[in-house]
């Protein structure tokens, strides 16, 4: 196993090291393109996944946005930006609708979707660490993870973090 | 002589370099990848792919709307 991780990796070759911790639609987004893009250009790039980014993880996504308490979500409307006031926005299926609203204009905008970021992800052999401790605090199994998802913790990260040319925490 | 054509038009960050890197696995070395793309971001992403990849950036045209790359393989 070693070895083989040895050989695909080339002395010279930059690493890019990620904690990601946050799960909505939206968030899910920096860490996704980042760590495809990273990839194809030949980088070495881990994602650790914590806390509310460990959902990211699970084998059926279905990722929502919250325009509650996000000041700056304006979304392009007849030809204005219009945001949603924290009133309207704590109303039960809000939430739902401005998911379908997001994920519309991110097809109709030619914007990857998460599913197709992450599948870029896995066929570029980002390396996808969950963090045991999260499963456990929020009784996940390994078996609800996608495949190839190993399991660690902070040391884990650490040491992949420490040899990193770029750590981000997002 | 282009080796293989991508047409990455309509599609946005990071699709249109997602999708060159994968082309380009089907280049022979020395060969080139002629791409296609509408995303005017996708201007100073080809350059910084290229350079960081040790590819050669050959052409970066524009034609109206259209951005048009060619990328030559070099390893």
């Amino acid at each position: 196993m070693a070895a083989q991780a040895i050989s695909k990796a080339p002395s010279n070759q930059k690493t890019m090291t990620m904690i990601v911790t946050k799960g909505a639609l939206d968030w899910a987004y920096p860490p996704f393109i980042l760590g495809t893009t990273a990839a194809a250009m030949g980088v070495n790039v881990t994602m650790f996944f914590t806390f509310y980014g460990l959902p990211l993880l699970l084998k059926k996504l279905n990722l929502q946005v919250t325009p509650l308490g996000n000041a700056a979500m304006k979304m392009p409307m007849m030809g204005m930006h219009i945001g949603l006031p924290n009133i309207v926005g704590a109303i039960p299926g809000v939430d739902a609708a401005c998911s379908v609203m997001m994920k519309n204009l991110i097809k109709r905008k030619g914007v990857a979707s998460i599913e197709e970021l992450r599948e870029a992800a896995v066929e570029s052999d980002v390396k996808m660490i969950a963090c045991q401790m999260t499963m456990d605090l929020f009784e996940y199994k390994l078996d609800d993870l996608i495949e190839g998802t190993t399991l660690g913790g902070a040391a884990t990260f650490m040491e992949k973090a420490l040899k990193s040319d770029v750590s981000l925490f997002i | 002589m282009t080796n293989q054509v991508l047409d990455a038009k309509g599609l946005n960050c990071p699709l249109p370099i997602l999708k060159a890197k994968k082309a380009l696995k089907d280049v022979p070395v020395g060969g080139t990848l002629e791409v296609f793309a509408t995303d005017p971001g996708s201007v100073a992403d080809f350059e910084a792919f290229c350079r960081a990849t040790g590819n050669e950036l050959v052409e970066s045209t524009q034609d109206k709307d259209v951005y048009r790359y060619l990328i030559k393989r070099l390893n």
